[in-house]
């Protein structure tokens, strides 16, 4: 079975984009949100959860997604399937928060 | 599972560098949520900021000066590097646990995760995307003479490269090998030469610079 | 722990589904352990919101890069290391 993160030998790829990245604000947040709710004294996931969360993406879109956004997508369906948040809520609060969030 | 996630197909996917996601609108809903229902404070997730922007590169840099500087110190830091680091005041207790590598004239190691981004944050800071790259991970295990070259450094092929695929709970950090030549160097001057991408193995340390 | 330093082992060839951190492209391919790590909680059980017990011993394996790749281009002397769960591995005869 090939699984889409499992990327060692990932026959095609090519040469390596060594350009330096600059963390967005919402990066930062992606990174922080997961610390946070993995954190010892949380501990609402483990990181465990979060890599199993990411690679159950479907492939097209772990391929196409940058990589904090393939955190997001995971911590959502993490959230989701824990039944802390509804993915309703989560629109509902992103359609209000509109321009302002920007990266 | 896979049809959930319409809210981003009438968008293109917005790489690394791009403008905004419409994930990026996602994890402000989130943060929102997650506050108000009392899940997190904004404090852990400020926290959590400050501690992912407060480890940088300078604090491994500071251990490898160390270590040519002082051959005590390197057998303690390659021996249990945690207790090491806590000699120059860094304080690594809450982190995965920590292997250091030494690289010599016959052994040259490069760190990648194949599975995932696993990395030595802890004195690295967050990891390059590079390093996070499909490209890296695909191509750093199958051929890492050629991954190495691509970043600038031709290894001869008298020295053994060694791969570490990090797939698991122990994070690794390179020690290079000190440029020739810097003997009359102060440890500060030393940390200088020492580069992230050295500490990953992908490249030497700065050579030191001569003078004209 | 099963396995001592330098003891040969081979990676099991089975996949499962779920989450495992073991990649493919060592599965199937004998190498020898270069480092006994200790004990860690299973990820395969923490990816399922699961405690990961028992605990399942890791090790640090080593492999000669030529047993990996049949094209390797580098030279027989480069080898490539990973962190393996010992429930992944087998005893394979003799010592490296």
């Amino acid at each position: 079975m090939t699984r889409v993160h499992d990327r060692g030998g990932w026959p095609g790829a090519g040469a390596i984009d060594r350009q330096e990245h600059q963390l967005a604000d919402w990066e930062l947040l992606a990174d922080a949100l997961v610390q946070s709710l993995a954190s010892p004294h949380r501990r609402v996931i483990r990181i465990d959860e979060l890599r199993r969360a990411i690679e159950s993406l479907p492939a097209a879109e772990y391929e196409s997604l940058s990589y904090y956004e393939r955190w997001i997508a995971a911590v959502e369906r993490l959230m989701i399937e824990k039944k802390i948040v509804t993915r309703e809520e989560i629109d509902a609060k992103a359609a209000t928060l509109g321009e302002e969030c920007r990266a | 599972m896979s049809q959930d996630h319409d809210h981003r197909d009438e968008h293109a996917p917005i790489r690394d560098g791009g403008h905004a996601s419409p994930l990026a609108r996602r994890a402000r809903a989130l943060e929102a949520l997650l506050t108000e229902k009392g899940v997190l404070s904004t404090a852990d997730i400020r926290s959590a900021i400050d501690t992912l922007v407060s480890r940088t590169p300078a604090d491994g840099a500071k251990l490898v000066a160390r270590a040519w500087v002082d051959p005590a110190f390197k057998v303690r830091l390659l021996a249990d590097p945690k207790a090491a680091a806590a000699e120059l005041g860094l304080d690594l207790t809450s982190y995965a646990r920590l292997v250091v590598v030494e690289n010599t004239d016959k052994v040259h190691h490069v760190v990648v995760c194949t599975l995932c981004s696993c990395y030595p944050r802890m004195l690295l800071g967050p990891p390059p995307a590079w390093y996070k790259s499909l490209d890296y991970r695909a191509r750093t295990v199958a051929d890492p003479r050629g991954v190495i070259r691509e970043f600038g450094l031709e290894l001869p092929p008298k020295v053994e490269v060694r791969v570490l695929d990090s797939t698991a709970d122990m994070r690794y950090l390179v020690l290079p090998r000190r440029p020739l030549g810097t003997e009359h160097l102060s440890e500060a001057d030393l940390g200088s030469l020492v580069t992230r991408d050295s500490m990953i193995g992908v490249s030497d340390p700065k050579p030191e610079r001569t003078h004209v | 722990m099963r396995f001592r330093e330098g003891d040969r082992v081979r990676v099991r060839t089975d996949d499962r589904a779920g989450h495992i951190r073991t990649p493919a492209y060592i599965r199937g391919k004998s190498g020898w352990v270069a480092i006994a790590h200790g004990e860690f909680r299973n990820p395969e059980s923490l990816a399922y919101g699961g405690e990961g017990l028992p605990k399942q011993p890791l090790y640090l394996v080593g492999f000669r890069q030529t047993d990996l790749w049949p094209r390797y281009s580098g030279p027989p002397t480069d080898t490539l290391y990973v962190d393996v769960y010992e429930h992944w591995l087998s005893p394979e005869g003799g010592s490296a």
